[in-house]
């Protein structure tokens, strides 16, 4: 059975649902405005006759005609970014201002990264982690390409994430112990205690990504989301208690299965401090369901926006806005 | 982080660590590691080699993870720092000529007033793809900043070695494209 089918009920038109999960998705990039403007990257790409649309809602991202973004120069000098449309919606939720600490729990390989990283103006302190190493080094790649300079990379499980080597006594860590360059013993003036926003764009089961990879559809098992699930609950978790009190975190995933989206929500705003914030999408999307399955799940998830892939011929796609309360 | 200092005192390589970030000194008079470039060479060289204006990187930090390899941090942080990366690599020292990053060019080299070769059509697109020729060159020989013009401005492409009339690319496998010749 297509496991998409589980979501027939949850969805307006179940016909142009089936059918734009069907069609491939439209090649994409966002401008990096770390190194160019906008109108400088739809210069040079009409400088090389590539067709595109800016995608309305948003002057930084491009709809490509057919060609591959790689084979352009402005690629080469990384004023592009190959980018899923939808995939932009999550770091302007978190909406990162310059000079902030901010982390991307699950940061590879890096486009939310680096759409941070150029949100912050390339400044303050930018944390990309993840625990799968070999996706690090495309992260690296990504990263400098684009020219990104705030960024430090790290390679923990997020579920258990420490602040420890950037100074931070806090979560089981302990302040540094102040061997710094000039030799004395007073903690490092460095040092950062907690982070100002934090991004959680979650291992998930894919589902959402079907128009890029119809394999995702043979792969899935129901044990898998629940697997999944774990992970989320954990690293989400951790998001909300490494965040300061007045901090945003930001949920993501591109699945449609509300056991690794509301669920996880739900757990959250039950174990942690934390409430759900609302945030205006450019997207159309719909609202986050409070029923499934037989599970109720907290009233306030309706405030999360889903993206269905025939609503603006995008892949599927989940978010959504907390705020850390204490 | 158990009172280490400067990475001087663990692993094989005596003077420096590859397991972690250390701030350069400001200037040899702070040197503490042997052969470690200072923050005032670091700046000096880019301004000596490039013309770029020191005031360029007046918010940036400098880390020397790894033999001789620096890397650029667009702010601040704790003195050593044991993650995975800090930045961006930028600099190649410890050896004798001093050899830039293409991603450090592409990011700070549009200001350069001096050793950029400047390639239009198709060398431009060779030199993009990685590979080497012969180019008219007067200069200085050794590492250049290699530019083209992109809608209207001079845009760094990257570092050639310039040795005997042939400049070899040095853009790495994972940057090379083919790229159309732009007239
Ligand atoms: C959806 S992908 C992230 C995509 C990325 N944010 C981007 O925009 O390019 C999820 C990532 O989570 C990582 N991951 C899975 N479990 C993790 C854990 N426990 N801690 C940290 N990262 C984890 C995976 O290696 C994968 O790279």
């Amino acid at each position: 059975m297509n496991p998409l089918e589980r979501y027939a009920p949850l969805v307006d038109d179940e016909e142009a649902f089936f059918a734009a999960c069907e069609r491939p998705l439209p090649s994409v990039v966002r401008v990096n405005t770390i190194k160019t403007t906008p109108e400088r990257a739809r210069e040079a790409l009409d400088e090389e006759d590539v067709g595109y649309e800016p995608a309305g809602w948003h002057d930084e991202i491009l709809k490509l005609d057919g060609r591959s973004p790689g084979t352009t120069w402005p690629y080469f000098h990384g004023w592009l970014h190959g980018q899923e449309e939808v995939s932009a919606l999550p770091a302007l939720a978190v909406d990162p201002q310059p000079g902030e600490f901010v982390w991307d729990a699950c940061a590879a390989p890096g486009s939310k990264t680096t759409q941070l990283a150029a949100q912050m103006d390339d400044t303050g302190l930018l944390v990309g982690n993840d625990n799968n190493l070999g996706r690090l080094s495309a992260l690296r790649h990504n990263a400098e390409r684009l020219g990104v300079t705030n960024l430090a990379v790290t390679n923990q499980d997020a579920r258990n994430f420490s602040l420890k080597p950037f100074g931070s006594d806090q979560f089981g860590g302990y302040r540094y112990d102040g061997s710094d360059s000039d030799g004395d013993d007073e903690p490092d003036e460095a040092a950062r205690e907690a982070f100002d926003r934090a991004l959680v764009d979650a291992p998930c089961s894919c589902e959402g990504t079907v128009r890029k990879n119809p394999d995702v559809l043979d792969q899935w098992t129901l044990d898998h989301v629940h697997s999944v699930a774990g992970i989320q609950k954990g690293v989400l978790r951790r998001a909300i208690q490494a965040t300061k009190p007045g901090g945003t975190v930001v949920y993501s995933t591109c699945t449609f299965a509300p056991e690794e989206n509301e669920a996880i929500l739900t757990h959250a705003l039950e174990e942690e401090d934390c409430r759900m914030v609302e945030f205006d999408s450019p997207l159309d999307t719909v609202s986050g369901v409070t029923e499934w399955e037989g599970e109720e799940y907290h009233p306030d998830v309706t405030k999360a926006h889903r993206v269905y892939p025939h609503h603006n011929d995008t892949g599927g796609f989940f978010c959504a806005k907390l705020e850390v309360t204490a | 982080m158990s009172g280490e200092h400067d990475g001087d005192e663990t692993g094989d390589t005596p003077s420096n660590s590859g397991q972690q970030f250390d701030r350069l000194p400001a200037t040899a008079d702070e040197r503490e590691v042997p052969g470690r470039a200072t923050r005032e060479e670091v700046v000096g060289w880019w301004e000596e080699r490039f013309g770029i204006s020191p005031e360029t990187f007046d918010e940036f930090t400098f880390w020397e993870k790894g033999k001789g390899k620096i890397w650029a941090f667009g702010g601040d942080t704790v003195d050593p720092i044991r993650i995975e990366g800090l930045g961006m690599a930028f600099l190649r020292t410890r050896q004798e000529h001093w050899k830039p990053t293409t991603n450090a060019v592409q990011r700070f080299g549009r200001d350069a007033t001096k050793n950029v070769v400047e390639l239009s059509g198709e060398a431009a697109t060779r030199f993009a793809a990685g590979e080497d020729q012969e180019v008219e060159w007067d200069g200085d020989w050794g590492y250049l900043l290699v530019a083209h013009e992109l809608v209207g401005e001079r845009e760094p492409m990257g570092v050639g070695l310039y040795l005997h009339g042939e400049l070899r690319s040095t853009v790495p496998k994972g940057r090379q494209e083919s790229l159309p010749v732009l007239d």
